[in-house]
């Protein structure tokens, strides 16, 4: 699809010097979010990765406006520059609050919620390396079962993952969308979209991450794709309740072709003390929610 | 034209916010502040007060919505009590961190465990040193022209205000006050100008991380490090003692009404013995030192209005001349004593005084203080002096201590 790139943006909003590791998912995915969501946008983040790659005082390789904020406030900050704006009357600005999973899965949820019961005008975008990077891997109800974490050394994660796309759908918001920097096209497209609704905005990203899971960087893509092509994280969006497959995941959905998980799990370090029973039920996990996407794709 | 109404300590509050044009309100209830997020409500649904109004899901976030509406630009309000500030609590440090000029009432309450939801100062008097300017108020109309001034304060110094008033005493007690012409405040306190603007041309980064030490940026120009930008939050907040005080001033002659600046006298012209408090409960003190001149002691008040940044300069000041202090507390600092009493004593190190000062906890979770109580505290604070015993330890007034 050569065609499909020339649309997308030139600029760049992240210019070198970014203080990510090599190979961040997240830096790719935010670079093609940013040119997505353009010169108009107000970024609102917190304590994370993303925090880091922003930079040390005083200089930062972004050229978008950013305020930081405390680990558990990221939407209610969306919140107070929606509310800011609209009282100063500039309502050209795309409010885009974006943290990692433990900003939203764990501390940043209470606000997140409220957030988007009041239907408040901004895009949420949920970063998901499945863990506390930033503090050094620790374990986040992100991350999945069978994961070896600096705090589930040993024993490994022994919970799935929480299934957050369905606590936002309870919030019936207009827009919820799952992406990957894999597949930047895709992700481009939804950002694009997203910017055009109105209300809260829903946009969970799978970023793989060299260091926390135990792979080298140049394989940031693969893991990427493996993640999709073993639909551990598919690919898909739900407009107005509307649940649709995109991309990669819709072609898998059309021609049944899903790898098993085991092509995923093995190549990353942090499943290397996964049991035999553990990839069972990582795999049963995963068929379910497959089992229940493809239903409601068909609906 | 000012009119005067008779009004609850929470409804003076909620006219000041409408009278400084505050343009996001983000608030939590919590007794007793509840009755002031209420009134807002109405205030803006009515179209009284043109505000955004965020109703959010708890304290940490109604701080937080201030925060960030405060960088982009908007005059923020909100209020809370007790247990609400203590969930704030980091949000707090963030505000002044930010150097954004955020007002807030604390309506003071007892903080749980257990809960109570009565009026002391513990709650606010534990938030001293997260960077906030804290002002307590005697009665309502000192609330409503507080409010007003911490408005020109914060958006001078840009430091965050804490007005703080009594629950119940004040909050929920009907008293007459005198509201401004909402032109003359408007003249009193021009709009707000944010110290840094956020906007796409000029994409900036704020708080962002930094190490210990001073980095240049892309220009070669060195910038602060935490550690200046921790001082000039200090040096803000030293700044802030004058233009409390102008502001106070500034304000009476505007408005005919004197708040008493940083520290506020009361018959204090001969005072060998003071009384000092915070809030109501000093104007209680008032009273106490009335009764006390009728048997012929000596009494004056000195009224903490503002604690912090702490007035060590006016403490010396007023304190000068005492022969003996009794410092009367709605809160106390658990395995020492009173915040107050410690600050007082501190300021007055090195000027070579040796009077008294004797530390009274008292009004704890509500626990009634009457002016009557202050003043037997009084004598007998005076008895013990007189026969030279020395206390080494705060008393808990109109409480079982053994
Ligand atoms: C109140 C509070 N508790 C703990 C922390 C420490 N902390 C900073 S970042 C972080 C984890 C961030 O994890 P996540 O949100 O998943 O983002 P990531 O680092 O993975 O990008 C934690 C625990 C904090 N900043 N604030
Ligand atoms: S730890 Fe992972 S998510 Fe964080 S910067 Fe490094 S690669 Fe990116």
């Amino acid at each position: 699809m050569p065609e499909n790139l020339f649309k997308i943006n030139v600029k760049e909003y992240i210019l070198p010097g970014t203080r990510a590791c090599q190979g961040c998912g997240l830096s790719l995915a935010y670079r093609h979010a940013l040119k997505a969501l353009r010169e108009n946008t107000i970024v609102t983040l917190p304590a994370s990765c993303l925090c880091v790659l922003h930079g040390l005082y005083p200089s930062t390789p972004v050229a978008v406006p950013c305020l930081n904020n405390s680990f558990a406030a990221t939407a209610a900050s969306a919140a107070g520059i929606a509310a800011g704006l609209q009282a100063l009357n500039k309502t050209d600005l795309t409010v885009l609050a974006i943290a990692g999973d433990g900003g939203t899965f764990d501390m940043g949820i209470q606000a997140l919620s409220g957030a988007a019961e009041r239907e408040t005008d901004f895009i949420y975008c949920c970063y998901d390396n499945e863990g506390y990077m930033n503090t050094g891997t620790q374990r986040s109800s992100a991350t999945p079962l069978g994961a070896v974490t600096t705090t589930t050394p040993i024993a490994t994660k022994q919970q799935h993952k929480k299934d957050f796309i369905k606590i936002m759908e309870a919030h019936e918001i207009p827009y919820i969308a799952t992406c990957s920097p894999a597949y930047p096209i895709d992700l481009y497209d939804k950002f694009v979209k997203a910017k055009k609704i109105k209300g809260t905005r829903y946009i969970h990203i799978n970023v793989p991450c060299p260091p926390g899971w135990g792979y080298p960087p140049r394989d940031t893509v693969r893991m990427g794709r493996l993640a999709v092509e073993t639909a551990v994280f598919p690919l898909f969006e739900i407009e107005d309740g509307k649940f649709r497959f995109t991309s990669r995941s819709k072609t898998m959905a059309e021609r049944g072709n899903k790898l098993p998980v085991i092509n995923y799990l093995e190549r990353q370090g942090r499943f290397r003390r996964m049991n035999i029973e553990q990839l069972r039920q990582f795999q049963a996990w995963v068929d379910k929610k497959w089992q229940e996407y493809l239903r409601r794709s068909q609906e | 034209m000012p009119e005067v109404q008779i009004m609850t300590g929470n409804a003076a509050a909620a006219q000041a916010a409408v009278l400084c044009d505050v343009q996001v309100v983000a608030a939590y209830p919590i007794t007793p502040q509840s009755q002031l997020a209420e009134i807002l409500s109405q205030y803006i649904e009515g179209g009284k007060l043109k505000a955004e109004y965020v109703r959010v899901e708890g304290e940490h976030s109604a701080l937080t919505v201030c925060i960030s509406a405060s960088t982009v630009g908007a005059r923020v309000f909100t209020a809370t009590s007790a247990n609400g500030l203590l969930y704030m609590h980091e949000q707090l440090h963030w505000a002044a961190g930010s150097r954004l000029p955020i007002v807030m009432c604390c309506v003071n309450r007892g903080v749980g465990a257990p809960w109570t939801i009565f009026n002391d100062q513990q709650d606010s008097v534990s938030q001293r040193d997260t960077g906030w300017i804290q002002i307590y108020c005697r009665n309502n109309q000192e609330i409503l022209d507080t409010i007003i001034q911490a408005y020109r304060i914060a958006e001078a110094v840009y430091c965050p205000v804490m007005v703080a008033y009594d629950g119940f005493v004040l909050s929920h007690t009907m008293m007459p006050v005198e509201i401004p012409d909402a032109a003359s405040v408007r003249e009193f306190l021009p709009p707000y100008r944010p110290h840094t603007v956020v906007s796409p041309e000029d994409p900036r980064t704020l708080n962002a991380v930094l190490f210990p030490w001073r980095r240049a940026n892309a220009q070669g120009v060195v910038c602060d490090g935490y550690m200046e930008m921790r001082h000039k939050l200090q040096a803000a907040l030293e700044r802030a003692l004058d233009v409390i005080r102008e502001t106070n001033d500034l304000y009476a002659a505007r408005f005919g009404r004197d708040c008493g600046g940083l520290v506020w006298e009361y018959r204090m012209e001969d005072a060998e013995v003071v009384l000092t408090a915070m809030g109501s409960l000093a104007s209680e003190a008032t009273v106490a030192a009335d009764l006390l001149r009728e048997e012929g002691i000596r009494a004056g008040v000195a009224g903490i209005r503002v604690f912090r940044p702490f007035p060590a300069d006016d403490v010396r000041r007023v304190f000068r001349k005492a022969a003996a202090v009794c410092c009367f507390e709605k809160a106390i600092s658990y395995g020492y004593e009173g915040a107050l009493c410690t600050e007082i004593k501190g300021a007055l190190y090195g000027t070579g005084v040796s009077f008294p000062i004797h530390n009274y906890i008292c009004g704890l979770g509500g626990r009634d203080v009457k002016a009557s109580e202050l003043a037997q505290a009084v004598r007998e604070s005076l008895t013990d002096m007189a026969a030279g015993r020395v206390r080494t330890r705060a008393m808990w007034l109109n409480c079982v201590t053994e």
